[in-house]
C-alpha cells in the first residue's frame, strides 16, 4: 500500500556531472517495495511552496529492506529535478510511495536480458540483483551518452552476470548503441526486461517479436496525481477490443507492461 | 469549547462539512483510500461522465506552468452505464455525498444522461457547460447565457435531484451565465472551471500538449476565481460551491468569505494527496480561533 510520507534525506552525491544518487530513510516504503516500482516526490518546500507545483515520479534503484533505506538515481534537468539536487543530508523530502506494479520474475526460466538505455538504466538495476540472488543467467545491456552515464556499471562489474556497454561518444565499451548488441549469440534468451528512450525501446521489442521472445518494459509518461486518478499518465496499450487497444495508467497499472504488447506512437 | 458546526445546506443538498473534491482530480473517490479517510469528506465530484465511454486525447496531456499546470485529459471516462453497474456500488456507501459531473455534446446527451443517473445512491449531479456544442460549431455551452440555460432547462426537466452547475472562466461575463443558469432552475452554482491556455517548448518550437491547448489549474488561478466568485454571489441567490487553486485552509476560507458555501479541492490533490483532511481541520481550527459556532457565519462575509 503506498503511503504519504515526510523523510530525511541521508546522503546525497552527483555521481556524474548533472546525475545525483540521493538516499532516503523511508523504511515504511522500504518495507512495501518490490522491484519496479517507483516514488512520487517533492523537495520540502522553504520558500515559492507552489512552484514548481507538481511532483516528479522517480524510479527506486535500490530497496534496502534491513536498513529502511531507498535510493534513487536521477539527472538534474528541468526545474523540479535541480531543486531536488539542491538538497543536503538530513534534508527533508515528501515522497509517495512506493507505487505502480513491478517486475515480474516468471517461473521455470533460467536464461535473461535486461536492456538500459540512458536513465533507462535506473530501474533495471534491483532487476538485476534479484536474478543474481536467484542464480538466474543474466546478461545486461546498457548504453548512454558517456562512460559516467553508464549507471551502476561499478556495480554490474561485480556482478555475475554477462555485461556489454556502449557510449555514444565511446568512453567506454562499444561505441553506438545498445540496441547493437541484441544479436543471434542471445535469441535463446526466455525473458527481456527493457527501459530507456522510446525509440531504444521499439528496437528491442521489433527484436523480441521477431525471435519469439517475451518481456517487460518500462515506461515513462508525465504523472499528475500517482493515484489513478487523473488520466494523464496514460500509454496505449494493446488489448483485445475493436480497436485492439486501450489507454492505461502508467502510475497505477504500470509502469512496467508486457513488452510485447506496448504500441509506441504517441 | 463546543465544536462549530461544519454541515452546510446547498439548497437541498447537505454536506456534513464544506469541503468536497473537484471532477477530474479525484477520480471516483477510492483512488484517494490510502491518504484519505474518505469517510470525512463533504461530497466528492466524480470524474467527467459522458454517455458512451470516451478515450481522450493523446499524451502528453498535462504540462506545469508557473505555480500551476495545463491540461487535456479530454474526458477519457468509461460511460454512464459502466459508472451505475460498475462504480457506483463501491462508492455508494461513503458518507460523502456522490456528485456526478457530466458532460455532452447536446442538450439532449445532457437530458439523457440526468435520466439515467436519476436513480439511489447518486446524490446530485454537476452540469458541466464548458464543453463544445457540435450543433453550434463547437462554441462551448457556457459562453452563451441562452445555450447554458438550454441545457440546465433540459436537465431540470429529467430530475427533481439536486443540480449544480459548473460554470466555466472563460467568458466575458460570469454574472449574466450565473443568472441565466439560476433562472433556468440550478439550485448551486459551482466554479470555476479552468482557464483556456498554452504552453510551448521553445526547443522543438511546437505545443507541449498534443492537444495544443489545455486547461490551467492550481495556484495560479486562484485570484481569479476568488473575484468571480465575489461577483457571482453578489448576483445570484443560488449558494455557491467555490474552486479554483485551493490549497490550504486559508484558501478555502477565502473562498467562503467571498460567497461560496462550500468548496472543491483539484490541482491540489496531486501536490498533496491528504490536503482535504488538512483543509477541513484548519477551517474548523479557524472557527474555533475566532470564535464561530457555525460556518455558515463567515460565508460572503468579505462582500460589504
Ligand atoms: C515511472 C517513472 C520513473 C522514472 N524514473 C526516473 C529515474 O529513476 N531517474 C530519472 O532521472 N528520471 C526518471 N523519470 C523521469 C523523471 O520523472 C523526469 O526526468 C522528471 O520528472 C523531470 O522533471 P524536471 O523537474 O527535471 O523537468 P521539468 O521540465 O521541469 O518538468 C516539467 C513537468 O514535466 C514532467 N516531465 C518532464 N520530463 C519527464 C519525463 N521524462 N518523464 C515523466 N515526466 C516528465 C515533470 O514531472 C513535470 O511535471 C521517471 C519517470 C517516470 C514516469
Ligand atoms: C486533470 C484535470 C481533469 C479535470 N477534469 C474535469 C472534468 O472532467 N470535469 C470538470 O467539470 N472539470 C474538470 N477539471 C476542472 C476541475 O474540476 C477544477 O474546476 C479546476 O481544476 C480548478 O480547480 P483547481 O485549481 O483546484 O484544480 C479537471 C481539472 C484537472 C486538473
Ligand atoms: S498520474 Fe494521475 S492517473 Fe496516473
Amino acid at each position: 500500500m503506498s503511503k504519504r510520507v515526510i523523510a530525511k534525506v541521508i546522503s546525497q552525491e552527483e555521481i556524474s556531472p548533472r546525475h545525483f544518487k540521493m538516499v532516503i530513510d523511508a523504511p515504511e516504503v522500504a518495507k512495501e517495495a518490490k522491484i519496479g516500482q517507483f516514488i512520487h516526490l517533492k523537495w520540502v518546500a522553504k520558500l515559492n511552496e507552489h512552484d514548481p507545483l507538481l511532483r516528479r515520479p522517480i524510479s527506486l534503484n535500490e530497496i534496502d529492506q534491513e536498513a529502511g533505506t531507498i535510493t534513487i538515481i536521477y539527472r538534474a534537468i528541468g526545474r523540479g529535478t535541480q531543486l531536488l539536487a539542491t538538497l543536503k543530508a538530513g534534508d527533508q523530502v515528501d515522497l509517495m510511495g512506493p507505487i505502480g506494479m513491478g517486475f515480474s520474475i516468471p517461473e521455470d526460466t533460467n536464461k535473461f536480458v535486461v536492456v538500459g538505455g540512458g536513465m533507462g538504466i535506473a530501474p533495471l538495476y534491483p532487476v538485476v540483483k534479484k536474478l543474481v540472488e536467484l542464480n538466474k543467467e543474466v546478461t545486461v545491456l546498457i548504453g548512454a551518452e558517456n562512460k559516467g552515464q553508464l549507471l551502476n556499471l561499478a556495480d554490474y562489474e561485480e556482478m555475475d552476470v554477462e555485461l556489454k556497454a556502449s557510449t555514444v561518444d565511446g568512453s567506454y565499451g562499444y561505441q553506438g548503441f545498445v540496441t547493437e548488441f541484441l544479436d543471434d549469440t542471445l535469441i535463446d534468451a526466455d525473458y527481456i526486461y527493457t527501459c530507456g528512450p522510446e525509440v531504444m525501446m521499439e528496437v528491442v521489442q521489433n527484436w523480441v517479436i521477431a525471435n519469439d521472445i517475451k518481456g517487460e518494459a518500462s515506461l515513462e509518461e508525465r504523472m499528475g496525481c500517482g493515484t489513478g486518478a487523473c488520466l494523464s499518465c496514460v500509454c496505449k496499450i494493446k488489448v483485445r477490443n475493436e480497436s485492439g487497444w486501450d489507454y492505461k495508467k502508467t502510475c497505477i497499472q504500470g509502469p512496467v507492461f508486457p513488452l510485447n504488447e506496448v504500441i509506441f506512437d504517441d | 469549547m463546543t465544536k462549530p458546526n461544519l454541515a452546510v445546506d446547498l439548497n437541498g443538498l447537505k454536506l456534513q462539512n464544506p469541503v468536497t473534491t473537484a471532477s477530474g482530480t479525484f477520480g471516483f473517490g477510492p483512488e484517494y483510500r490510502n491518504y484519505v479517510d474518505l469517510n470525512r469528506l463533504g461530497g466528492v465530484m466524480v470524474k467527467g461522465t459522458t454517455l458512451n465511454p470516451k478515450l481522450g486525447n493523446p499524451t502528453p496531456r498535462i504540462a506545469e506552468t508557473p505555480a500551476g499546470m495545463l491540461n487535456a485529459i479530454g474526458l477519457q471516462n468509461p460511460g454512464v452505464d459502466h459508472f451505475l453497474a460498475r462504480i457506483l456500488p463501491l462508492i455508494k456507501d461513503y458518507n460523502f455525498k456522490t456528485i456526478v459531473n457530466i458532460s455532452g455534446n447536446t442538450v439532449e446527451d445532457y437530458a439523457k444522461l440526468a435520466n439515467k443517473l436519476n436513480v439511489e445512491g447518486v446524490d446530485a449531479l454537476e452540469i458541466n457547460i464548458s464543453c463544445p456544442n457540435v450543433k453550434k460549431g463547437g462554441l462551448a455551452f457556457g459562453t452563451q447565457p441562452e445555450m447554458a440555460a438550454s441545457v440546465v432547462e433540459a436537465v431540470r426537466a429529467e430530475t427533481d435531484m439536486s443540480l449544480i452547475t459548473k460554470l466555466s472562466p472563460n467568458v466575458a461575463d460570469i454574472t449574466s451565465i450565473a443568472r441565466a443558469v439560476e433562472e433556468a432552475g440550478t439550485d448551486v452554482i459551482s466554479l470555476i472551471n479552468t482557464l483556456l491556455g498554452m504552453k510551448i517548448d521553445i526547443h522543438n518550437q511546437e505545443p507541449i500538449l498534443a492537444n495544443k491547448m489545455g486547461g490551467l489549474s492550481g495556484p495560479a488561478i486562484k485570484p481569479v476565481a476568488v473575484r468571480m466568485v465575489y461577483q457571482v454571489a453578489q448576483a445570484v441567490e443560488v449558494p455557491l460551491i467555490g474552486m479554483g487553486g485551493i490549497s490550504n485552509a486559508d484558501d478555502a476560507i477565502e473562498f467562503l468569505l467571498a460567497g461560496a458555501s462550500a468548496i472543491s479541492v483539484g490541482t491540489a490533490n496531486f501536490v498533496n494527496p491528504e490536503v482535504t483532511m488538512e483543509i477541513l481541520d484548519g477551517i474548523e481550527e479557524y472557527l474555533v480561533e475566532k470564535g464561530y459556532e457555525d460556518i455558515n457565519e463567515i460565508v460572503g462575509k468579505a462582500i460589504k
